[in-house]
């Protein structure tokens, strides 16, 4: 718990007005950084210090500041999140960067997610592939005792597996054809591995997996990258059972039905 | 204007049953035609989207963040309570309903929180229907585990990620109804101002925070899911940007703030590091299980490292005051209890605030593995965080602003004194008392908006005659214009101060004089100090960047500017409510062994605030609180 051993950095930032406007990488030092500082506080030090300047602050994604809520979006040195492991850049601590190291700070690449400003995308695409089945299609009430349908403990702790998701895009953004897979096979796996879930299995797995391919996301050609910057280390095993899943739907042809009866209302 | 509660007669297991029979029904067919605006994506303002939808009615769901599944709810670790008594361990919807009454320290409305404990059950139903993968015995049931105030197990948890998994259930029923065309969701936008018309709230003014747009919209009715405002001590486990904006903006459109000074300080949280800190993370509550704490009952230990400390030096200190709750005692409590031994010079780490949560011996008795299962990713949070490895030396906590049990005040039907605001989840007064119960929270939020809300806002739409104004009704042009002049203001003061630092000096000021121990020349000193940063805020303060581009600062710079006016409410309501109870700890209130002193003959009631203007004495309206099924007794967890 050292405060006084000060760190000092090179930051080179990437700079981005708007959506419209073409951004750069801008170099900033940075001294008076503690090691038990969080990456996200040593950017707030950033932004004071610019704001001091008259300059504006940069533009970054954080809400929870504890790894879940899947907010915080920050590629560093090239890695998704940064390179620490098995974590999200906001519980990142600058006491695993080398004193006096360069440190590049990029948003998150993949056309799927634009950038709207510095290093915020816009991740939205990710919304619309649970809209079109990420659930089961369940209103509320009416249902039954929650211990009438025993579910074995290995599955549940499976589906929890694949639920601890935080939808935050890394696996997205480490992979070279920005592929969506891992996100997308992750919650299907999860509802498709539970008994509530199997009833729309089929119709879930195509509908999701259409919705991918329309938001511009590329084919996994199974480098397994997301898994290994996956701050929640969901592993590429989901994808084999999606894969699977959707080679049974389509040779049930379980076509997708029309929009109007999709889940009722 | 008069406090009706709404409570309807009868006995209190039949009060709910009686009143969904006597509730005016909107039709089937006709529901589509009405229009509900909900504010809040999180467990309370998702789920009550989804079930309105559901139920065919028009909604427009606003959040903040990029999309609906970060609301801060996403962030709760340890679990949801619910009467189901699986482990036949004594539970029934009786007996959650007092301890949660109890644990609020008898300052609650007993009529909603016995109905919360009635729904509690089924929201776990629903829950597991949705898919919400919660932790399993072998057998395939469902398990449970214990949390502070209690002494049954009725605590259904997934790992140490229960608010996530119960957010992403909602979220997944939310998007359904988006999927569906019934939910227009707007993301990264947020309300500014309430708009009232005829005494009516009926629409809401928003800034699309990517554009900076501002837009107008009109409802039969809004509902608020808002959340707490903790943040306004600055450091708290609540998310960056959580805030009291929509429900400070409601209150200066007169909906009255109830209970403001009732927060909730977490007992377990990891203990400040320094200045440049933006926030305190929390350990779950679930982790006092099976953690002992403890600090060492001589000051000359406290600089030893903690294996060095042999059992008959260790003051367990809960264990010792608490016998029969032991670590298991109430949060409020467990809090004040670190905080006297940090006091007494007996705290450990830097600064000396901070006391041992020591599992060293549940490891030696269910073994390392079990106790893996049950917290590894909390174990692995705080390693990360403090860089220290919690299996082989104890961790250091200490007590942290985590809830607010204050919040806009509603009646039973969760709607506010303003007709057509309702307000759900954190954000609103009813339930908790002065003291929230661990794993209590999350399933106010969704018994709020799977199974009260939805009904009881068709009784106020079945009985509207108009139709929604149109958003060019003069209220609307007027409150549209007021929220530009707002931000035009806090665009042109360039000044010299960033809006994070009022934000850090009001936070700071807020939990030296209205923190875990209050008195009355503290909170005094905290009325005169208030308006004086407001003052230098509105005079000194920078924005840098465009109105018109995403920008930060100024959206954090309109929250700061609420936060200095709400601060002072909530100071004032700590001041004149002269007694200590839950959360609220008057140093001059207290009994001969430091507990609580209460006083039912003279504070017996709800404090709800009217807002009359900035700097100006807000009127206190008072609804008293009637005890008809439990008898008011001092709170005793020894
Ligand atoms: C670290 C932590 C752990 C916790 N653990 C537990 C636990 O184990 N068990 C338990 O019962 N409780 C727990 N709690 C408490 C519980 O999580 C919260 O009280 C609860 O989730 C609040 O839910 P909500 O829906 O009321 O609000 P929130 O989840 O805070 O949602 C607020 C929503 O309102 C939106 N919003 C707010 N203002 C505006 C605006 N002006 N315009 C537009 N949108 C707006 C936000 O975008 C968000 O969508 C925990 C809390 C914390 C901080
Ligand atoms: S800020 Fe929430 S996960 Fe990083």
């Amino acid at each position: 718990m050292s405060t006084s051993n000060s760190m000092t950095f090179n930051i080179r930032i990437w700079r981005q007005k708007n959506a419209k406007t073409p951004g750069k990488l801008v170099e900033y030092k940075l001294d008076g950084i503690s090691p038990d500082m969080s990456f996200l506080e040593m950017l707030d030090q950033l932004n004071e210090r610019l704001y001091a300047k008259g300059e504006e602050p940069v533009a970054f994604d954080h809400d929870c500041r504890e790894g879940i809520c899947g907010m915080c979006s920050l590629n560093v040195n090239g890695i998704p999140h940064g390179p620490d492991s098995q974590v999200t850049i906001c519980q990142t601590h600058m006491r695993i960067f080398k004193d006096g190291q360069t440190i590049t700070i990029e948003p998150w690449r993949s056309t799927a997610f634009p950038v709207i400003k510095d290093c915020v995308v816009d991740r939205s695409a990710f919304d619309r592939i649970i809209q079109a089945g990420g659930f089961v299609s369940v209103n509320t009430g009416g249902t039954p005792d929650a211990n009438a349908l025993p579910i074995s403990k290995e599955i549940a702790d499976l589906a929890m597996d694949a639920a601890a998701c935080i939808g935050c895009g890394a696996c997205v953004a480490a992979c070279k054809n920005s592929s969506a897979l891992l996100f997308v096979s992750a919650k299907a796996s999860q509802l498709n591995l539970l008994p509530q879930g199997k009833a729309e299995k089929d119709r879930r797995v195509l509908k999701m997996v259409e919705a991918m391919d329309k938001e511009g996301f590329g084919a996994c050609t199974n480098t397994n990258s997301c898994e290994a910057v996956c701050p929640k280390g969901i592993p590429v095993t989901f994808i084999a059972q999606l894969n699977r899943d959707y080679a049974w739907a389509m040779l049930k042809g379980a076509a997708a039905e029309p929009k109007a009866t999709v889940g009722g209302a | 204007m008069s406090l009706d509660s709404k409570i309807p007669s009868g006995p209190i297991a039949q009060k709910w049953d009686k009143h969904r029979f006597d509730m005016k029904l909107v039709n089937p067919a006709n529901k589509r035609k009405y229009s509900v605006i909900v504010v809040g994506s999180g467990l309370a303002g998702g789920s009550a989207a989804a079930s309105l939808a559901e139920l065919g009615y028009n909604v427009s769901c606003f959040c903040f963040q990029d999309s609906p599944r970060r609301a801060h709810s996403i962030a709760a670790q340890g679990g949801i309570n619910a009467a189901k008594n699986y482990q036949n361990d004594g539970d029934s919807v009786y007996r959650l309903f007092y301890d949660t009454i109890k644990g609020g320290d008898f300052r609650a409305r007993e009529a909603n929180v016995y109905r919360l404990a009635q729904v509690s059950a089924e929201i776990i139903d629903q829950c597991v229907a949705q898919g919400v993968p919660f932790a399993r015995e072998y057998g395939g049931t469902l398990a449970n585990r214990s949390f502070g105030g209690a002494q049954v197990s009725r605590t259904f948890y997934a790992r140490g990620q229960t608010g996530q998994q119960l957010l992403l259930g909602a979220y997944s029923a939310l998007s359904r109804q988006i999927g569906l065309g019934k939910v227009k969701m707007y993301n990264r936008s947020e309300m500014l101002d309430l708009v009232v018309v005829n005494g009516q709230a009926k629409g809401i003014i928003v800034r699309d925070l990517v554009t900076g747009k501002i837009t107008r919209h009109s409802a039969d009715a809004v509902v608020l899911g808002t959340g707490g405002y903790s943040n306004v001590y600055y450091l708290s486990t609540n998310a960056q940007a959580c805030n009291v904006t929509a429900a400070w903006r409601a209150a200066r459109k007169g909906a009255y703030f109830a209970n403001p000074c009732y927060t909730q300080i977490h007992p377990t949280c990891i203990p400040v590091h320094g200045d440049h800190q933006s926030k305190l993370t929390l350990m779950s509550e679930s982790l006092r299980n099976d953690g002992r704490v403890w600090v060492p009952k001589r000051k000359e230990d406290c600089g030893k490292k903690p294996s060095d400390i042999p059992e008959d030096a260790r003051d367990y200190y809960l264990e010792r005051k608490y016998p029969s709750f032991g670590n298991l005692a109430p949060r409020d409590i467990s809090s004040r209890s670190a905080k006297e031994a940090c006091d007494d010079g007996r705290g450990v780490g830097p600064g000396g605030r901070g006391v041992y949560l020591d599992f060293a011996d549940a490891i030696k008795r269910l073994g390392r593995k079990t106790i893996e299962d049950r917290y590894g990713n909390l174990f692995q949070m705080y390693e990360k965080i403090t860089g220290e490895n919690a299996y082989e030396q104890p961790m250091r906590i200490y007590p942290a602003l985590h809830y607010t049990m204050g919040g806009l005040w509603v009646d039973y039907n969760l709607m506010s004194n303003l007709p057509g605001l309702f307000v759900i989840g954190e954000a609103n007064f009813s339930d908790h008392g002065a003291n929230r119960l661990g794993a209590s929270a999350l399933m106010q939020g969704l018994a709020d908006g799977y199974f009260v809300l939805p009904y009881t806002i068709g009784n106020y739409l079945a009985q509207q005659k108009e139709k929604a104004p149109s958003t060019d009704h003069p209220e609307f042009v007027k409150a549209e214009q007021e929220v530009h002049d707002r931000l035009n203001k806090l665009m042109s003061i360039k000044g010299k101060r960033s809006p994070n630092s009022f934000h850090h000096e009001l936070g700071h000021l807020m939990w030296e004089n209205v923190g875990m121990g209050r008195n009355e020349k503290g909170l005094k000193e905290a009325l005169a100090k208030i308006p004086q940063i407001r003052e230098e805020f509105w005079k000194n303060l920078n924005v840098l960047g465009d109105k018109e581009d995403l920008n930060n600062a100024l959206e954090r710079a309109g929250r700061v500017a609420d936060f200095l006016e709400f601060a002072e409410l909530l100071t004032l309501d700590a001041l004149e409510r002269k007694e200590s109870c839950g959360g609220h700890f008057r140093e001059e209130y207290q009994m001969p062994d430091g507990e609580a002193k209460r006083d039912d003959e003279n504070f017996a009631y709800v404090a709800a605030w009217e807002f009359k203007g900035v700097g100006q004495a807000p009127v206190l309206h008072k609804e008293p609180l009637v005890y008809e099924e439990v008898h008011m007794s001092t709170r005793s967890y020894k």
